[in-house]
């Protein structure tokens, strides 16, 4: 996952969306958001490839910081980590 | 008994003109008087076959005058896919030796990106040139000299953005690189000249433009090197194999010169739809993403996409069927697979919840500004239903 360091380390909020299909994956981290305080790093585990491009784009739009993703389950889902910005 | 087109429901209002366009009235004339004068075989030498001959260069020299080409440079492929993939496969084959590398870009149609994945299967190589956020290509300063083709769209078959294509052509041009345009969007909708582009290789389809379905349109400038990537065969010039379809290639000919009559005052009717749209929609329903160019400068001017968030893309088609309107989407889940558009992906703009709107001849003020007032009622009942209001 890239970023900076302070970026690395646990999410304060884990997100298991997978299974799910769009738009679900971001109404998910949307519905997110209020649990953790601004600053705060959010998890979302996915195996739909629309949110690789939902995600970054829901951040965009609703102002929020999009930090990265890894792959995970050798390369079968995804985390992506977005960052509570207000 | 009564028919079961007489007791139809009232017809959709059709907004998905990118996809097809229904027959053209001149193309119907056409066709019909085609199939009775020129359904004879055209390589035949007796009266009959003379005649569909005859129809047949007479479209193939209506539709190079159309496209600013020569006739001998226009050929008849059965699809706008065909077209692009014997454009950019016979060109790759034939200059095999320069190099095996195809430069194209990541939002061209997916006919376009099939036909690079299969010259990468046979040892070639595919470059992607980069795009801005509407999808725009960057024209680079140079192109790698293993090129043996680059090929880009002259407008977007999703978000309508137009492409730099002099600007490439110029390029191309001073390293002797040919360059194929896919014109399927443009050709028929706005003005397109092949002298104009600088293409070596043009294609388009017959039907986008109201022409009957099976026509595609392929322009080889005479001296580009090609080579068929297909077995050997007398018909076609050696260019498109098998038999001719004479009486819709007429009438897709027909189809051509009346959009040229028509497409000068349409084209502003129709900008004005779009961008009635455009700016009317985002003041009516939240959370709306336009894509593309808000410039109407650079882009075509008869399509919109537009994607709400929080919506799911088939349910919003659906609900907009059932509303009456017939409109396409490239969210993911209202396709085959389970992958989104790539045009939106390649621009990073939101997948899900999205709509490609498209006016076309037919089209009036009053289809639009029906829609207008249904789509903010439809996302609303939708996100309703998905529990995502406050999000």
């Amino acid at each position: 996952m890239s970023g900076s360091p302070s970026d690395a380390g646990e999410p304060d909020l884990l997100v298991d969306a997978r299974g799910r299909r769009c738009p679900l994956p971001v109404i998910d981290l949307a519905r997110a958001l209020a649990k953790v305080d601004p600053g705060g790093l959010i998890d979302v585990l996915t195996d739909d490839p629309a949110a690789a491009t939902d995600i970054p784009a829901w951040c965009r739009m609703r102002g929020q910081g999009y930090l990265g993703f890894a792959p995970i389950e050798g390369g079968a889902a995804m985390a992506h980590r977005v960052r509570r910005l207000s | 008994m009564t028919s079961p087109l007489a007791v139809a429901s009232p017809r959709a209002t059709y907004l998905d003109w990118a996809s097809t366009a229904p027959l053209h009235p001149a193309a119907r004339a056409a066709l019909l008087a085609a199939w009775d004068e020129g359904w004879a075989d055209p390589s035949r030498l007796y009266r009959e076959a003379r005649r569909a001959r005859q129809l047949l260069d007479l479209a193939r020299q209506s539709v190079a005058e159309a496209l600013d080409a020569r006739a001998d440079e226009v050929f008849f492929p059965h699809t706008g896919t065909e077209a692009a993939h014997l454009a950019v496969l016979g060109t790759l084959s034939a200059r095999g030796r320069v190099g095996r590398r195809l430069v194209t870009s990541p939002v061209e149609h997916s006919c376009v990106l099939h036909a690079g994945e299969l010259h990468e299967t046979g040892g070639g190589t595919t470059e992607l040139l980069a795009v801005d956020h509407t999808g725009r290509v960057i024209v680079p300063d140079r192109l790698p000299t293993d090129t043996a083709l680059v090929s880009v769209q002259s407008g977007n078959q999703e978000i309508g953005t137009l492409q730099p294509v002099a600007d490439l052509a110029g390029l191309c041009g001073t390293v002797d690189i040919p360059l194929h345009v896919d014109a399927t969007q443009s050709v028929g909708r706005v003005p397109v000249s092949r002298e104009a582009l600088g293409a070596d290789l043009l294609t388009a389809s017959g039907h986008k433009f109201g022409g009957p379905p099976g026509v595609g349109l392929l322009v080889v400038r005479t001296g580009t090197r090609w080579r068929s990537p297909s077995p050997t065969d007398e018909r076609g010039a050696g260019r498109v194999p098998g038999f001719e379809n004479v009486p819709s290639i007429v009438a897709t000919a027909a189809a051509l010169q009346a959009r040229r009559s028509e497409i000068d005052a349409e084209a502003t009717r129709l900008a004005g739809y779009v961008e009635r749209l455009r700016t009317g929609l985002p003041g009516r329903v939240p959370d709306v993403e336009i894509v593309g160019p808000s410039d109407p400068a650079a882009r075509l001017p008869h399509l919109l996409s537009a994607s709400f968030l929080y919506v799911d893309g088939e349910r919003l088609v659906g609900a907009l069927d059932e509303a009456g309107f017939a409109i396409s989407s490239g969210s993911a889940c209202t396709a085959s697979s389970v992958t989104p558009s790539h045009v939106l992906e390649a621009i990073g703009a939101l997948t899900h919840g999205n709509v490609r709107i498209s006016v076309g001849r037919d089209t009036t003020a009053d289809d639009v500004e029906r829609l207008l007032a249904t789509v903010p009622e439809v996302v609303s009942a939708l996100r309703a239903d998905a529990g995502v209001g406050g999000l």
